[in-house]
């Protein structure tokens, strides 16, 4: 069986004033099954906001996708629809939910507008049908007193409630792959794993497939199916969950687990990672964590490709071949 | 509340402050106010006296200055040199055709202003944004009443398709029905509206364009059309929608504004404004009269700004005090 | 943009110029039609309507000029003041300038005029002037107080600059990108002011050319001689259009944050 998302070696360029054009998203490649979930995790700058975007083809101008990247939803070529077939997937069988609830809600529509909206937008029913759906799906993401809820403006809802509304929106459409893009992030530490456990609620109720972009390590646990690490516009490393938390290869994962790395060859104990990630157009030739890497593989001046570290377990890094 | 009360107090304030100065700019200004008087009819320098005395120009300046002020506060704005009629009831006269007017335009301009401007944003970069742009630039550097004559002499007198001048056709039967006059006040509003409005119509498609392209690069924009919604449904529906209200606001701002254009307008088609009567009162060095129009606008701007932030206020939900 | 700016300061520094037939009388013929000998045509004085044109761009430039001069350095010195001292001192300006500026500028000169008998020329152009600085007096004391928590400003005062003296020759200059701005389209609204006073017969006087009194005059002889009043019309579009492009390229080089 196939899976429901394959993203094949995915490139976003902008023109670059210095350098021509730059690739913030540089070569992704991934897969998601139906109905599980994988985390894509990695420091802002890494260029995984973009990835989701490009999934929706919301590229912002003047970047564009690169030929040879190649999006494809349950065969569907994604990057090939125009107009009315895209939109057929915005919303209906993708879905996406930002990071700020506050400014992705328009701060003059009644939250139950903005929702029908989305259900007449995808399906033909009668405005009573769609308010009564509405009420339906503010029941549950867990809002309280739906029904009245309908009738509030953004602004008047709290942060929880704000995301919670938006998770609903995106439900409207009944997508079969949520993209969650920082979900929790602007909001408070309490209101965060609500909001996660809710996410994981809805998916296992509707049997859909989630992308979970995030920085942060802590809520990939237990949550996510599989995790794939972004660095500097590549998937540096990929594995199921546990076995990523069990053995992180990529000195840069090792890195972000803060942990010693049980690799071949002298380290010095990690803390944070020196330095910061470099702009796209700034990247060193080979492999672009050379900078910061305790360790500066000799063969690193060239880019090392995506080598095998276990079963489904891969690493984009000299040291894999070491192991072997 | 205790905000608005803090507005009102101010606009009052600044109010105050407009009406002293124009009454101490028009004094200040060399120049003997009766001079012209003598034009039509030689005074003796007896009659001179006299009116001088009738218009309290023998007093010292202070002492005519509260006077002023005291006639001001309840509505009396003396007596007009070239009327001889009351200053207030002049005005009174002729506020309405020039609110008729100025309304008119602030229509056009808004409507067609805000299409434009938000136009511009989404097309933004291409040739129809500097098309559009050029030619609100080249009308807003068109003398009003040139393009007045313009459209007069061509559309009234050349090709004779509307009227060229006054708010009512005087041939008009006296039985005529209200719907017959009706429909002639308005082929008289035409013309003048339409020069005031192509004039005026460059700032509000600045504003319009620029809250437009900035509502365009919020996140519910993108958010909106990671939904499905149709582009223009993104476009006009929610993005124009949040730009559209720091515009709306402006109104309050526009109208005493354009009335205050209206003065060269109003005298081309000859149309029973305030302008057109501000305009002769220039001519005829009809100071009381002036001070009475100038203080008038000065008011209806200051009231303008009010009405301006009030409805900010109350229109942005965000805003808005549950 | 600006390159309209350019095409059009081309078009009309022939005209600005200085004309040798300075003398705009020219005896041949009243309300001629454009032709070759008078592109323009002929008004009905007999005075080729080109050549007065080009005199009366001298007029308005140079009432523009001198007005906008005068606008700026009242601006400049009132915002600098304001932005600068503060306190109490920017309270009342401030107020005053809100009152001024609730009293619409034509009205102001039109109260002005219509005392003035014979305004000469010159008192003309102080009169606009002087009405003109309120907007750039708030725009300068923007930039002022902007400019009053950086660095570079601490640093003059940390030491010891003359009290406010020096600081006149650290602010100012940095407030030239938008005063400049604002004197290029301030020339613009100038001449159509100008221009309108001058049309209600109460700016440039007769015998002086000036466009506005070009268009009033020919205003009486429009359905026979329509160019009369339609060239000089043209030519104030057509230099305000300049000079507003200009601006606007202006303030597109110097204000990043303008989209």
């Amino acid at each position: 069986m196939s899976a429901l998302l394959e993203v094949h070696d995915l490139r976003v360029s902008f023109p670059d004033r210095v350098a021509g054009r730059i690739h913030p998203v540089d070569g992704v490649s991934f897969d998601i099954e139906r109905g599980k979930t994988l985390a894509l995790v990695g420091e802002s700058g890494c260029g995984k906001s973009l990835t989701s975007l490009a999934l929706l083809r919301l590229v912002p101008p003047p970047g564009r996708i690169d030929g040879g990247s190649a999006v494809s939803l349950d065969g569907t070529d994604v990057l090939a629809l125009k107009g009315d077939a895209l939109r057929q997937v915005r919303g209906r069988r993708i879905a996406m939910i930002f990071q700020d609830p506050m400014t992705s809600l328009n701060p003059v529509f009644r939250i139950g507008d903005q929702i029908t909206e989305v259900i007449h937008a995808h399906f033909d029913v009668s405005r009573q049908d769609a308010r009564a759906q509405a009420v339906a799906l503010l029941q549950e993401v867990g809002i309280p007193d739906p029904a009245e809820r309908l009738r509030a403006y953004p602004h008047q809802l709290s942060g929880g409630m704000r995301q919670r509304v938006m998770i609903a929106i995106a439900l409207a459409g009944q997508p079969e792959l949520l993209i969650a893009d920082e979900p929790t992030t602007a909001l408070d530490v309490t209101v965060q794993a609500q909001i996660l456990e809710l996410l994981d609620h809805l998916r296992q109720s509707r049997g859909m497939a989630m992308l979970l972009i995030t920085h942060d390590l802590g809520i990939v646990a237990g949550r996510a199916d599989h995790v794939a690490v972004m660095y500097a516009g590549q998937i540096i490393e990929s594995a199921p969950t546990a076995q990523l938390f069990e053995h992180p290869s990529h000195p840069y994962t090792v890195g972000l687990f803060g942990s010693v790395p049980r690799l071949t060859g002298p380290v010095e104990r990690l803390t944070p990672i020196a330095g910061t990630v470099p702009p796209p157009n700034a990247w060193p030739e080979g492999c672009r964590f050379r900078p910061r890497c305790p360790i500066k593989h000799p063969k690193s001046a060239t880019m090392p490709p995506l080598l095998a570290v276990g079963p489904g377990h891969a690493m984009r890094c000299w040291l894999a071949e070491d192991e072997r | 509340m205790t905000w608005l009360a803090g507005r009102v107090g101010q606009a009052i304030i600044t109010a105050v402050v407009a009406v002293i100065l124009a009454f101490f700019v028009m004094r200040a200004a060399p120049g003997d106010p009766l001079a012209r008087l003598g034009d039509e009819h030689p005074l003796s320098p007896r009659q001179m006296e006299t009116l001088r005395a009738r218009y309290g120009l023998d007093q010292p300046l202070t002492t005519q200055f509260t006077s002023f002020l005291s006639g001001a506060v309840r509505g009396d704005f003396g007596t007009s040199i070239e009327y001889g009629r009351p200053v207030t009831g002049l005005i009174i006269q002729r506020l309405p055709a020039s609110l008729l007017l100025g309304g008119t335009v602030l229509l056009i301009t808004f409507a067609l202003g805000s299409w434009l401007g938000a136009l511009q944003a989404v097309r933004s970069g291409g040739r129809t944004e500097q098309a559009i742009g050029v030619l609100s630039l080249a009308a807003y550097a068109t003398p009003s009443f040139w393009l007045g004559l313009v459209l007069a002499w061509l559309v009234g007198i050349v090709w004779r398709v509307l009227p060229a001048a006054g708010m009512h056709d005087p041939l008009l039967p006296s039985d005529a029905t209200f719907g017959t006059r009706a429909v002639d006040v308005l082929r008289h509003l035409i013309l003048p509206a339409v020069t005031l409005a192509a004039v005026n119509i460059g700032a509000t498609m600045r504003h319009q364009r620029s809250a437009m392209l900035h509502a365009l690069r919020e996140p519910y924009v993108q958010a909106a059309r990671a939904r499905g919604l149709t582009e223009p449904r993104v476009r006009w529906h929610h993005a124009f929608r949040n730009a559209l209200f720091p515009v709306v606001t402006l109104f309050g701002l526009w109208l005493p504004l354009v009335v205050a254009g209206s003065v060269f307008v109003e005298k081309v088609f000859a149309w029973p404004g305030l302008g057109a009567l501000a305009a002769d009162a220039v001519s005829a060095r009809d100071y009381p009269l002036l001070m009475g129009i100038t203080v008038l606008v000065s008011l209806m701007v200051v009231g303008g700004a009010l009405v301006a932030d009030a409805a900010y206020a109350l229109l942005d939900p965000r805003v808005r005090r549950a | 943009m600006a390159l309209g700016a350019i095409v059009l300061f081309g078009l009309l520094a022939p005209l600005a110029l200085p004309d040798p037939s300075a003398q705009p009388d020219i005896i041949s013929g009243a309300l001629l039609a454009p032709s070759a000998l008078h592109p323009f045509g002929t008004d009905q004085l007999s005075r080729d309507v080109l050549a007065r044109v080009a005199s009366g761009a001298r007029v308005s430039l140079a009432v523009a000029a001198v007005a906008v001069a005068l606008s700026m350095t009242l601006g400049a010195l009132v915002g600098l003041i304001a932005g600068y001292v503060g306190g109490a001192v920017d309270a009342v300006l401030m107020r005053a300038v809100d009152g001024a500026m609730a009293v619409p500028r034509l009205f102001v000169l039109l109260l002005l005029v219509a005392a003035w008998e014979q305004m000469p020329l010159v008192a003309l152009m102080v009169m606009i002037g002087a009405t003109g600085w309120l907007g750039t007096s708030r725009l300068v004391r923007a930039e002022v107080l902007r400019l009053k928590e950086t660095d570079f400003v601490r640093g003059a005062e940390a030491l010891g600059a003359r009290a406010g003296r020096v600081m006149f020759r650290h602010l100012l200059p940095n407030t030239m990108g938008p005063l400049l701005v604002a004197a290029t389209l301030g020339v613009g609204d100038v001449i159509l002011l100008e221009a309108g006073l001058s049309f209600l017969g109460m700016g440039v006087r007769p015998p002086t050319p000036s466009w506005g009194g070009m268009i009033l005059d020919g205003k009486d002889v429009l359905t026979a001689a329509p160019w009369v009043s339609i060239f000089p019309g043209l030519a104030i579009i057509a230099t305000v259009l300049a000079v507003n492009l200009f601006g606007d390229a202006l303030r597109a080089a110097t204000d990043p944050r303008e989209t």
